[in-house]
């Protein structure tokens, strides 16, 4: 099998235009005779589902939540990017798709991030007209602010809730469609595994997460929206049911994986305060906008943070990067955080944090300036630590976030399997090795209401479907497999609980493969993580019957893939041996301590196939061409 | 049509008829207090008295009546209809239970201090209003008045009645002007004017007059 | 501050939505007072799981206070006893070393116990289905600064637009009312002049399918907003009461 990018022809500009020209279109009145199939209703599925049955096809979505509201695309706080121009201070479409692909160090497609800055514009303006109070200015019109990794102001906002209204915006417009009868939503569903007929993907089985059950659904095409994998180091920011089982059991029937080790570490989270800790919560990195970042010059210095004067405070981003100063990208002010915290700055009980300071602002702007911006991540911060941001720094540590990597896509967004589409964080295409802030709203959301519209329509119209159901060979044998899975599963009849062989898996993924790798740690990771697989397979205990509600036996499913998943990170970790945005090699950097690429030998896309239980995956290249944006060192100097 | 009807039937309509029609009672209590005030008046009730004899001859005055007895009626109807519709909406209770720290209790209890007020109207239209209409028995309407308040007993439920009608529209007054969506913050201080002195000042001045009754004569 | 306290609970187990459900007493030690109350209940989940018993289901996702999944009524409080807080930004600083804790789930019609503290808030989205939306097609929008929104209207809009649709307005309501829910996307979408062609329909189809899933009617107790932890405010009831009369007469 070789990749097919798919990337058509012609200038950049004109890339998107000219492939919407060149695509088959299905006729209005036949788009009803096609059924397609949406797993996952965070901004990408909701927003995609809502979309296709707009314009005519038949939809079931499917949620492991009861509601769609519920996905976790909620949690994203600081904004989404759009090229508008508003404040007139120099962007351009061309700006953001270079900034995006400057800022992913390299690594991602120059035709999806051109494409993706190119409608984002338009997704301001659905979102408007769907309601979506996005904040202003006195005068009436949208107020923008600035993000790490750009020096303009594009992001539009929500105070610190913008996720949540832009998917209560896509929720709105798909509930509008379940109200109207084209999209049926099915919640409270696992995906369990991909259904795929004929070298196409037909439909997938899912679980009843009520009553245990497992369900067939036939359809002429699959949209997989179910998001990242940051629950592999157990301890992230994403929600605890976030998963990769869905993307995982798809790239088992043959879909490739890309790039899986290229995962995102946010710079300012509250830190970890004990063992009990289920997860970790991110602060928005807007807060970097007006916030100083800081250490004590002094190693092991326990003074109160008030108590350290001016003079013997480091504020090292500020110091090394004079130009974007507290403003440079994500994986940049996370690692410096670290390499402070390592070299014995860090601030707290566990030396792992450093200050995040708004006394300046503060006395500048005010406390109530400070509040209406920022008020609910304050607040956040208190409910946690039981400290008051306002009237001392609040402490930050980097944790996991994001990942990009993800299935691999064509320029349609169609992974290897014909007919599975992936969409928004689910698939690897346009944050190359890092993401910048307020990117990933505007990526799942420009897949689902402007992309997929487009591409699976040319997709039905270039294909003919033989008629299947549910009760197809390729189904049974699909649901038989599952049901394989849960009975080993519950056959275990272990002692250790899902969460604790959780947390081992993470430990081993956060010290090895995490914000700093080298060849012998991954190479460690690559011994430990089969032993703990194993364990996993001898000890897990699962209380309850299959057959009915049961969220240990949801949890262990979810865990058996990461246990897979963490394997295949650790193995593109150690092949990728240079150093690029989010993935640290420790051997590759520059004097200054900078990731260092190299480019002659890593410039693609590790697509990764399934080769078997026990085989070795199969790595295929898709070369990346920069014919735009010359790869240079990146420089936030 | 379809739409008074849906009108009725909706929880939203149903409130709305609830603040309308309390609305509609709390003019008719300003009313009927001024005409109250006429008993202090030291004439031996000739003014009271002709004024109640106007309310009871001039033809006009019957179809208020009949609207005002009907909003008595649907007020209470339309209050014991939400009652049970609301208890039908919660049918398992929660063990542990504390309304206290999220709610009055006039708010949790309007039901039931509007039960007993209902209660005492049945004995309050029986005394003053059934008799000197359809019992031709001579008396005025001063001498019933003073006749009934010579009992400490009908005083005191006199008095009791009325503090549970405080009570009532010391939730019901300020919950008028949100159902009907005319509680904003702009409007808070007339808002909260408003409803003392209906749930406050009217039942005070109200109370003053049995007492004036059992204890000046 | 991590002295560990021993906690005594009183939780709702419930096998399914038809099945008698009771209260069950456990006693948890090694409580930190820097746990979560989901935290707290994964302790516990643990310390059953390794005895070989089914852990308690309680709904729960993002534990940062935005998705609205997690739904306790805890000692008799909606979302526990803090202000403004939902049950996984609750601490366990909040209580202390040998309290009780009472742990039920949301308690109305509209809302079925499908497991122990797992209820089906599905009416919900029922609601929104029937109403809360704005009808535009995907592509159809004009330019987002066509239509200026003065800033106060904007915030007004937000505030309300804030709901998480966790269901503690209905929890805590002696009426099991909707209410403040329902009233939370009407007035958004009042506020905003995107809703406005819609608003009648809108108002009216999102109360008669709140009415037909069974809540209560609201009497305003503003136990909701006292609850919500979002603290959106009863004043967006009063518009949608407005708006009601508004659609119905006018």
């Amino acid at each position: 099998m070789t990749l097919d990018s798919r990337i058509p022809a012609g200038p950049i500009e004109a890339k998107w235009d000219n492939h919407r020209f060149a695509m088959k279109l299905v006729n209005p009145a036949n788009k009803r005779k096609y059924h397609v199939i949406v797993v996952g209703t965070g901004l990408a599925g909701a927003s995609a589902a809502a979309s296709l049955a707009e314009l005519g096809y038949r939809v079931t979505a499917l949620s492991y939540h009861e509601s769609p509201r519920r996905a976790h695309s909620i949690s994203a706080q600081g904004g989404i990017n759009a090229p508008k121009n508003y404040p007139n201070d120099g962007d351009s479409v061309y700006r953001l798709f270079y900034d995006t692909v400057k800022g992913g160090d390299y690594r991602a497609r120059e035709a999806n991030v051109y494409r993706l800055a190119q409608v984002s514009n338009a997704i301001i303006d659905q979102c408007v007209a769907q309601g979506v109070p996005f904040a202003r200015e006195y005068g009436g019109l949208l107020d923008n602010r600035s993000f790490g990794g750009a020096q303009v102001s594009r992001t539009f906002y929500a105070r610190g809730q913008t996720g949540q209204q832009l998917l209560l915006g896509a929720y709105s417009a798909l509930m509008r469609q379940v109200g109207l009868g084209a999209v049926k939503f099915i919640e409270r569903r696992e995906m369990l595994d991909l259904v795929v007929a004929d070298g196409k993907a037909r439909g997938i089985v899912a679980r009843n997460m009520v009553d245990g059950r497992l369900e067939s659904y036939s359809a002429d095409a699959v949209i997989l929206a179910t998001g990242g994998y940051s629950n592999v180091f157990f301890l992230s920011t994403n929600a605890k049911m976030c998963n990769a089982t869905a993307t995982w059991r798809a790239h088992k029937r043959g879909a490739f994986f890309g790039n899986p080790c290229f995962t995102q570490i946010h710079p300012t989270c509250i830190p970890v305060a004990s063992d009990h800790q289920s997860k970790l919560t991110l602060m928005s990195e807007s807060l970097r906008n007006d916030g100083r970042i800081w250490v004590p010059k002094e190693k092991g210095d326990k003074r109160a943070p008030n108590q350290i004067p001016e003079a013997e405070r480091d504020y090292y981003l500020e110091r090394m990067y004079p130009s974007f100063g507290n403003l440079v990208p994500r994986d940049v002010a996370s690692r410096r955080a670290k390499e402070m915290c390592d070299k014995g700055h860090g601030v707290g009980t566990t030396g792992l944090a450093v200050y995040l300071d708004f006394s300046d602002t503060i006395k500048r702007n005010g406390r109530a300036w400070v509040a209406e911006k920022y008020g609910n991540l304050f607040d956040m911060y208190k409910q946690i630590t039981g400290e008051d941001g306002y009237d001392s720094p609040m402490r930050i540590y980097p944790a996991v976030h994001y990942t990009m990597g993800g299935l691999w896509v064509d320029y349609n967004l169609m992974g290897t399997i014909p007919g599975l589409f992936v969409l928004g964080e689910a698939n690897f295409s346009d944050h190359g090795a890092n993401r910048l802030g307020a990117s990933a709203l505007m990526q799942g959301l420009a897949d689902g209401y402007f992309i997929i519209p487009y591409t699976i329509g040319d997709y039905l119209a270039s294909n003919k479907f033989s008629a299947i159901d549910s009760t197809a060979p390729a189904f049974k044998e699909a649901e038989s497999s599952v049901a394989g899975i849960t009975k080993k599963l519950t056959g275990v009849n272990g002692k250790t609980p899902v969460d604790v062989l959780h947390k081992e898996l993470g430990k081993i993924m956060w010290d090895y493969c995490g914000m700093g790798r080298n060849a012998a740690g991954l190479k460690k990771a690559l011994t430990l993580i089969p032993a703990l697989r194993e364990r996993f397979w001898e000890e897990v205990a699962i209380p309850g019957s299959a057959d009915a509600f049961n969220q240990e036996l949801e949890k262990a499913h979810r865990l058996a893939d990461f246990l897979e998943l963490a394997e295949l990170m650790v193995q593109d970790a150690l092949l990728r041996d240079e150093s690029c945005g989010g993935h640290f090699r420790e051997e590759h950097q520059t004097e200054d301590g900078e990731a260092k690429r190299n480019d002659a030998k890593f410039s693609f896309v590790a697509a990764w196939e399934y080769a078997g239980a026990k085989k070795s995956p199969k790595l295929h290249k898709e070369p990346l061409k920069f014919e735009y944006v010359k790869p240079s060192q990146r420089s936030y100097k | 049509m379809n739409k008074i009807s849906s009108f009725t039937t909706s929880s939203v309509g149903r409130k709305l008829s609830m603040g309308l029609t309390g609305f509609f009672l709390c003019s008719f209590l300003v009313v009927h207090l001024y005409l109250n005030l006429f008993l202090l008046k030291q004439d031996r009730g000739s003014t009271f008295d002709t004024y109640a004899d106007f309310m009871a001859t001039y033809p006009l005055i019957r179809p208020l009546e009949i609207i005002l007895f009907a909003g008595f009626l649907l007020h209470a109807f339309i209050g014991g209809w939400l009652w049970i519709t609301n208890r039908i909406a919660r049918p398992v209770r929660y063990a542990a239970n504390r309304p206290s720290e999220n709610s009055t209790l006039a708010s949790r209890t309007a039901f039931w201090t509007g039960a007993f007020v209902f209660i005492f109207l049945v004995v309050h239209v029986n005394t003053f209003f059934v008799r000197s209409r359809f019992f031709a028995d001579g008396m005025t309407m001063h001498e019933r008045v003073y006749e009934a308040f010579q009992s400490p007993l009908y005083v005191t439920f006199y008095l009791v009645a009325l503090a549970f009608l405080a009570y009532h529209l010391k939730h019901g007054v300020q919950s008028a002007f949100q159902t009907l969506g005319l509680r904003r913050r702009r409007y808070e201080t007339l808002i909260n004017a408003a409803a003392v002195l209906f749930w406050l000042v009217i039942p005070a001045v109200f109370a003053v007059l049995p007492l004036y009754f059992l204890l000046a004569h | 501050m991590s002295e560990s306290m021993t906690i005594t609970l009183n939780v709702w187990r419930q096998k399914d939505k038809t099945s008698e459900g009771r209260f069950v007493r456990y006693t948890l030690s090694g409580v930190s007072p820097d746990m979560s109350f989901l935290e707290m209940l994964d302790l516990l989940n643990l310390d059953l799981i390794r005895r070989g018993e089914e852990p308690v289901a309680f709904d729960h996702d993002c534990r940062e206070g935005i998705c609205g999944t997690c739904s306790l009524y805890i000692n008799g409080r909606a979302h526990g006893p803090l202000k403004g807080v939902t049950a996984c930004q609750l601490h366990m600083r909040t209580f202390h070393d040998g309290d009780a804790i009472t742990v039920e789930p949301w308690r109305a019609r509209a809302f079925p116990v499908i497991r122990d503290l797992v209820v089906d808030r599905s009416a919900f989205d029922r609601i929104m289905a029937a109403g809360g939306f704005v009808s535009v097609r995907t592509g159809g929008a004009p330019d987002a600064n066509t239509i200026p929104i003065p800033k106060p209207v904007a915030e007004e809009a937000m505030d309300a637009a804030a709901c998480i649709g966790c269901g503690a307005c209905v929890a805590a309501c002696k009426n099991g009312s909707a209410m403040l829910f329902v009233a939370a996307k009407v007035s958004q979408l009042a506020l905003l002049p995107q809703g406005h062609a819609e608003r009648r329909q809108r108002v009216e189809a999102m109360v008669a399918q709140m009415d037909a899933e069974g809540f209560g009617s609201c009497s305003n107790t503003y136990a909701c907003e006292a609850e919500c932890p979002k603290q959106i405010s009863v004043s967006h009831i009063a518009r949608l009461n407005t708006e009601y009369l508004r659609a119905k007469l006018l």
